[in-house]
């Protein structure tokens, strides 16, 4: 994205969570901010890259932006980081140290859960980092809280060296809500010192390091309990008082509007005198906390009575109505009917691969293929694993698709003694961690074909730049990388590496065919883009004619969402056998003309729109 | 009757323009002063998946999520989806309805039917529906885009702020594409609103 002018000040913008935090960011003057994309948290880095006056980077995954953002602050200018839940997995192995070394500029890390999984492998808690790394966690409620606690973020990381934990969920990332913006503050950086004492994290300097640690959490808890983010509303009823953080806090506000309430904003380390403020003002106190009971868990070895997860549900939002639920079911009151109407029944619409997406023909393509067992990864051809295709058997991490396909081989039980191993994994997801596996694949002489999706974007997350399709974050040029060197480089012999466009299906059959009978790492790589980036090219639509149409369902299989069943019958063939028929109509105004289907169509019912003419240019044989 | 928060629930599929609209809707809120929320659940970035938006505006709005029986208004982009959310409806709330029906591949593969009579089916559980067909309208119209104003001038009539507001919000959007788009606009607006007056008034006769 390009850099515009930022809005004045004092405006009051509708503003999602993640866009408060990007004017944050710009206004407490931080020069380098740096990411890879993760729902719920990908905007954040996107509305940065468009303001003036700082450095923006995709990064190649969240270790390496964690690392840069460090490098940065170590030089004392103040930078920024962020990421989704599961990134900071990936991010940790430096921020477990980073702990140790703290920071010279300000360095706040965003991390957000996605509580409720709307776009996640796992649901998890990123506030156990702050416990786990003794940092200092924030944890806003709405976008303007984003907005300000970002700030504060930089300032509370420059009294204490240290970097901030800023606590996202989607509830946060995504909602819109209204927020004052400020000024720009300019933050020039003194520049790196050398002081290898501070730096470089030896055994014996680790070891120095670490009573230092503990005396900064000391003096962060004593903030922590007397910080304006940490506030008790004393409320009117006092039968029931709650601790509550994040979006939480709305609903708690929301479901119990007189109830005495203590807001973590600073919720790490916990402020546990506070708690026990709080707990002297009523009767019972309830820990609402979205997702772990860790709070809860802290509370009570205080000796703190509470409730907590054992009233509330440890999975998912804890809504209005699930906390109404709850606390009824508490008191020994009728639960509130939710509503008066049930809800219809209605058939279930998962997201779908888009209109002809070149990830369609790959798997059309392995859903013919026999005996083979196939390692997935994370990103739009995760959906593989659906209807129609059902063509993907496992998906747990990042790039995971590599070693899992490597144990599926070198592992094998009774049943797998024939069956092929195949991986399947995107560009960006093989850049971000797949290359290791396809060396450790490599090293260790396994049996497996990969099949390198390169759409030449990271598409899941709505098609950023990556270094697969050679342009910065920007949309500037920068240097590509060559996917055919590359995995020869690790070592894959170059008569085991093809490229192959996934729209021309008999090429990509053979390719994988051919590859699964070899003993010895292959790689196969896909080198079409994904439809939704500028580099995609509509052709001419294609329809379907009427008359020509068997009703043989082939082209349903393909699984682009362009075709539509019209009508269905039952068939007995020759030799006796029932068969369904499916007969079709492609939606004209959405087929970008691939021709995928057209292959699989035996009777040539498939022709352009505008000819209505049968055409076989498309079916070399 | 005047109410704390006023909860506008928009529903439809991945692509169909949802998040714009109930945007577009945000925007007249704050233009006449109340606070305003807006969320939505929506998957992934492919497209064909559920979305439903959520807009909440008053004097002062806390969790910005529309809970089951509070919406006040439904503004359905598809037709099964307007189902699907049904039962987020206050008992006297009202559904608006574009009857454009788009089948999942999860149907057209014979896994699961769609739903025979959509409007019929909204109408039997009791709450108010209006149904039209925002496509055929837009087409009419010359572009199919315009579905989208269309919709918006569906719910002007429902809202407890005046049709005008909205609408120059929606102009103000396209101003930067020209006069004639801007036009165009107008009129899809227009034809929405009109598509549910004629609606209501066969339903009164
Ligand atoms: C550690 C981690 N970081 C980020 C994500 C979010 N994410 C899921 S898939 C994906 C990348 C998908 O890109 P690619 O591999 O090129 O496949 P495509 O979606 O383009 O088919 C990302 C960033 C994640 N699931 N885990
Ligand atoms: S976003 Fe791109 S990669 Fe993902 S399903 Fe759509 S076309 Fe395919
Ligand atoms: S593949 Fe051809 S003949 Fe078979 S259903 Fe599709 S259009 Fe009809
Ligand atoms: S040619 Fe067939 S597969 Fe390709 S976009 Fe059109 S309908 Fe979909």
């Amino acid at each position: 994205m390009a850099a515009i002018a930022p809005v004045p000040a004092q405006s009051r913008l509708l503003m999602s969570g993640n866009e408060a935090v990007a004017r944050a960011v710009w206004e407490a003057g931080v020069k380098v901010a740096a990411a890879y994309p993760g729902t719920p948290a990908t905007e954040m880095l996107e509305v940065i890259s468009t303001y003036p006056d700082l450095y923006a980077e995709w990064s190649v995954n969240e270790k390496v932006s964690l690392e840069v953002a460090v490098g940065a602050a170590y030089a004392g200018s103040r930078s920024f980081c962020c990421m989704k839940h599961v990134g900071m997995n990936v991010a940790s192995d430096a921020l477990m140290t980073l702990t140790l070394t703290g920071v010279a500029g300000g360095l706040v890390i965003a991390v957000a859960d996605d509580v409720g999984l709307s776009s996640s492998q796992n649901e998890q808690d990123s506030r156990y980092w702050g416990r786990f790394a003794h940092l200092p966690v924030l944890e806003p409620a709405d976008s303007q809280e984003a907005y300000e606690m970002t700030k504060l973020g930089y300032e509370l990381s420059e009294r204490f060296q240290v970097p901030v934990i800023l606590r996202l969920t989607t509830r946060i990332c995504h909602v819109k809500a209204l927020v004052t913006v400020g000024e720009r503050q300019e933050h020039v950086g003194a520049g790196f010192k050398k002081e290898p004492a501070r730096w470089v994290m030896t055994p014996s300097g680790a070891a120095r390091r670490l009573p230092l640690m503990f005396e900064r959490e000391a003096a962060l808890k004593a903030e922590a309990e007397v910080s304006p983010l940490n506030v008790i509303e004393a409320g009117s009823d006092r039968r029931l008082g709650f601790i509550t953080s994040g979006p939480a806090y709305m609903h708690v506000k929301e479901a119990f509007p007189e109830a005495p309430v203590l807001k973590l904003g600073f919720s790490s380390p916990a402020p546990i005198d506070k708690c026990r403020e709080l707990a002297a003002l009523c009767d019972e106190v309830v820990v609402v906390e979205e997702v772990e009971p860790l709070l809860e868990t802290e509370l009570k070895a205080q000796g703190i009575a509470l409730r907590g997860k054992d009233i509330l549900p440890r999975i998912g939002e804890l809504a209005p109505p699930v906390l109404k639920a709850a606390i009824a079911k508490l008191r020994g009151e009728p639960v509130p009917a939710v509503t008066a109407v049930a809800p219809m029944q209605v058939f279930p619409r998962p997201p779908t691969m888009c209109v002809a997406c070149p990830h369609l023909g790959v798997y059309y393509t392995l859903s013919q293929v026999r005996n083979i067992t196939i390692a997935g990864d994370i990103g739009c051809y995760t959906l593989g694993a659906g209807h129609p295709w059902n063509a993907l058997d496992t998906c747990i991490s990042m790039g995971a698709s590599m070693g899992v396909a490597l144990g599926l081989d070198k592992g094998r039980g009774e049943s797998d003694k024939d069956k092929r191993i195949l991986a399947v994994i995107g560009d960006s997801t093989f850049l971000h961690m797949g290359m290791q596996g396809l060396l450790d694949i490599v090293y260790n002489q396994g049996n497996v074909t990969v099949l390198l999706l390169d759409n030449r974007a990271v598409g899941m997350t709505g098609g950023q730049n990556n270094p697969g399709n050679g342009l910065d974050i920007h949309g500037n040029e920068a240097p590509r990388v060559d996917f055919v060197k590359l995995v020869q480089a690790l070592g894959v012999k170059p008569e085991r590496v093809h490229k192959v466009n996934p729209y021309e299906l008999p090429v990509l059959f053979k390719a994988i065919r051919e590859e699964v009978k070899v003993a010895e790492p292959s790689v196969i790589i896909t080198d079409q883009p994904c439809v939704l980036t500028e580099a995609y090219h509509k052709l001419k639509p294609f329809t379907v004619m009427d008359d020509k149409c068997t009703g043989c369902g082939n082209c349903v299989e393909v699984g682009c969402p362009a075709i539509h069943v019209t009508r269905r019958e039952k068939a007995i063939k020759p030799n006796g056998r029932e068969v369904d028929l499916n007969f079709v109509r492609i939606e004209t105004a959405a087929c970008t003309g691939c021709g995928l289907c057209v292959q699989p169509c035996a009777p040539d019912a498939i022709v352009h729109a505008e000819t209505v003419v049968p055409i076989n240019i498309l079916k070399k044989h | 009757m005047s109410i704390a928060t006023t909860n506008i629930l928009v529903v439809g599929i991945g692509g169909q323009g949802v998040m714009t609209a109930t945007e577009i809707l945000a925007e007249a809120a704050i233009a006449l002063g109340h606070d305003v929320k807006k969320t939505e659940v929506a998957g992934m970035a492919q497209r064909g998946g559920v979305v439903s938006s959520h807009l909440r505006f008053g004097p002062k709005v806390l969790s910005p999520q529309i809970t089951p029986g509070t919406a006040h208004v439904l503004l359905g982009f598809e037709a099964a989806e307007a189902m699907r959310w049904r039962h987020m409806l206050v008992p006297d709330g009202i559904a608006l309805m574009n009857t454009a029906q788009l089948t999942p591949p999860v149907v057209d593969l014979g896994l699961y039917d769609y739903p025979a009579d959509p409007v019929g089916s909204m109408k039997d559980s009791g709450c108010r529906v209006v149904a039209f067909d925002a496509m055929a309208i837009a087409k009419d119209l010359g572009d199919i885009r315009l579905g989208n104003t269309v919709m918006l001038g569906a719910v002007a009539d429902h809202l407890p702020f005046s049709a005008d507001i909205l609408l120059n919000c929606i102009l103000q959007r396209f101003a930067r594409k020209g006069e004639k788009v801007v036009e165009q606009n107008r009129k899809a607006f227009a034809a929405g609103r009109a598509a549910v007056a004629a609606t209501a008034e066969v339903a009164l006769a």
